[in-house]
């Protein structure tokens, strides 16, 4: 009884979002449509973070390397035969590359599949490490990635980098994408793997001796975290049509933290929510930083007050509700498929 | 003649220049309830963490036979397979994943013995959801082995203490353990529990086909539940037997009250 109210709850807010993005696309103008679509892709990658940092208690900042290799293989595989010719001036692109064009459904798949394969590399050796001395390496290793990417010249374009990338990416792609995510990390955490992560997160000793294999479980999580982060980068590049290197620097990685603590460590629901606030807030307090005229007083546009009066609020959010925006129902994480 | 189920050989851990546990010999036959004592320091947990794996030995070894014929090393082995082997134990100063709930407490007692992979648990195929259904049965007839049916969705760190120290005796049954290795599992317990942990202790054993192996500073339930027991002193093995056999010894007495 109870199992099948939770289906039915489910199904109406699936027809909702369906209903929502077919309305927003056919009465918003583009730019909310964009934001539409950057929360749906904030989303994403709000709970691959959380998969990672939340729910399996690894403190990584590698967030925005896994995306750069998303982006740039959606980007490169994706891309027209001529556009690349017309991006690649500098030196021409290795020549395995040069003649393919994707569809956008294998090229994100392959993105997420390729971002995971990097997280599995990575994580093998890093993942011994705890804490600080994880989120450290992990931050390393996304600055390495930008500067690797700047460097190849023949593989992505280097520092100029990618131009006309098609632009696939709407609302049915961002938070179909979104859903998909949902749906996989909701039900992961549902069966004893998702329970072994959190195993991990609350006591690796204790983990352990009850034979979770440690090192097994969090490269896995990992690796999830990794391919979905791959996947968002994609969306991203599509959605933006031009991407570089320094795109994907350390503060993008801290954006996305921003909506994982706001939304809750390990909370599903949260995160969703705090990833649509951040995103639709970051774009309404835009008028902060234009000059305002209060009547008596003329205020100069500060470039960068936006940026000032949302840390305020996340700092009251955090001192207010510091287990994240949702609090956790008795014992429950709030997640609306639950068991 | 069938093989003792645990068998410790000539054991030594150092810690640098500490020798926490020196030649310690023990051995352990199927079925029975064997206890470790000694004061505060004596190296019993060392032990403990040696033979579940947390520590490796500096030498000797440690030989495990689940069933009698085949024989496992358990030294050079990591925690979760010696688990998988069949040996669990609780922790002395409680280790409970303690922002779960009391269920998932136990629940993910059982995850190593599940046969599915991670992507039939996503995609819920049928063969998991048979399993998971299975091992969620199992769990709830667990808790209500110790009583805590009632209290399934609180949070395992809210509990009291007593509960807290019987949850983690339930986590580790989940695991289908051969060898259950218990660290002072009537800590801070009052007389009432005791007497109900000893009787606890015993129905477990019965009912899961139990070997166990228990570090207890409440006398009697040391001298109540033990067949064989075995006294440490500073990492030195000073006096092994039965509990009348222990009560009598000079030198168990020494360790204990001191040299008069």
């Amino acid at each position: 009884m109870r199992e099948k109210n939770k289906r039915h709850v489910t199904l109406l807010i699936l027809a909702l979002t369906i209903l929502g993005l077919f309305l927003a696309n056919r009465f918003l103008d583009p730019y909310k449509v964009r934001v539409i679509n950057l929360s749906g892709i904030y989303v994403t990658l709000g709970l691959s973070m959380n998969l990672i940092n939340g729910m399996t208690g690894m403190f990584s900042l590698g967030h925005a390397g896994f995306m750069a290799v998303g982006a740039y293989t959606v980007g490169i595989l994706t891309m027209p035969i001529t556009m690349k010719e017309m991006n690649f001036f500098m030196q021409p692109i290795v020549p395995f590359l040069a003649n393919v064009e994707w569809g956008f459904l294998p090229a994100l798949i392959a993105a997420g599949l390729i971002s995971a394969l990097l997280g599995v590399l990575i994580g093998a050796p890093v993942l011994r490490l705890t804490d600080d001395y994880l989120a450290i390496a992990t931050l390393g290793f996304a600055e390495i990635i930008r500067v690797v990417f700047t460097n190849t010249q023949s593989l992505t374009n280097g520092a100029l980098g990618l131009k006309g990338i098609p632009n696939y990416t709407n609302t049915w792609w961002s938070w179909g994408v979104a859903l998909v995510t949902i749906w996989f990390i909701s039900y992961l955490m549902r069966g004893t793997y998702g329970k072994a992560f959190l195993a991990v997160r609350e006591d690796e000793v204790a983990a352990r001796a009850m034979g979770i294999n440690l090192f097994k479980h969090k490269v896995m999580s990992f690796a999830f975290g990794c391919f979905f982060a791959g996947v968002a980068g994609g969306l991203m590049a599509g959605l933006l049509g031009t991407i570089d290197p320094n795109m994907f620097r350390i503060t993008l990685t801290f954006n996305i933290l921003l909506i994982v603590v706001l939304g809750g460590l390990g909370k599903i629901g949260g995160t969703i929510i705090a990833a649509v606030i951040v995103t639709a807030g970051m774009e309404t307090l835009r008028f902060l930083d234009e000059s305002m005229d209060l009547g008596f007083v003329q205020i100069k546009g500060i470039p960068g007050m936006r940026m000032v009066v949302f840390s305020i609020i996340l700092i009251v959010a955090v001192i207010l509700r510091e287990k994240g925006l949702l609090r956790r129902p008795k014992g429950r994480e709030f997640t609306y498929v639950k068991n | 003649m069938n093989s003792p189920m645990l068998k410790i050989e000539n054991l030594v851990m150092r810690f640098g220049g500490v020798v926490a546990c020196n030649d310690f010999t023990a051995e352990i036959k199927e079925g029975q309830i064997v206890g470790l004592i000694g004061p505060n320091g004596a190296g019993k947990t060392t032990i403990f963490n040696v033979v579940t794996g947390v520590y490796k030995p500096t030498a000797g070894q440690i030989l495990f036979s689940p069933n009698g014929i085949e024989q496992h090393q358990l030294t050079g082995l990591s925690p979760d397979k010696i688990a998988k082997l069949g040996v669990c134990r609780t922790f002395q100063n409680i280790r409970l994943f303690g922002e779960l709930t009391v269920l998932e407490n136990v629940f993910i007692g059982n995850h190593l013995r599940v046969k599915s992979d991670v992507f039939s648990t996503v995609l819920r195929l049928p063969h998991y959801v048979a399993e998971e259904k299975r091992l969620y049965e199992k769990s709830l007839y667990l808790l209500e082995k110790i009583g805590l049916q009632d209290t399934k969705d609180e949070k395992a760190s809210s509990l009291p203490y007593g509960m807290q120290r019987r949850l983690e005796i339930a986590r580790a049954l989940a695991t289908d353990p051969r060898l259950l290795l218990l660290d002072e599992p009537a800590a801070g317990m009052n007389p009432q529990e005791t007497r109900e942990l000893i009787e606890f202790i015993r129905e477990i054993k019965d009912e899961f086909d139990l070997t166990i192996f228990l570090i207890e500073h409440h006398m009697e339930v040391i001298m109540e539940i033990s067949e064989k027991i075995y006294v440490l002193d500073h990492g030195v093995l000073i006096a092994q037997g039965n509990p009348s056999e222990i009560q009598r010894n000079e030198k168990v007495v020494e360790a204990y009250l001191g040299v008069g």
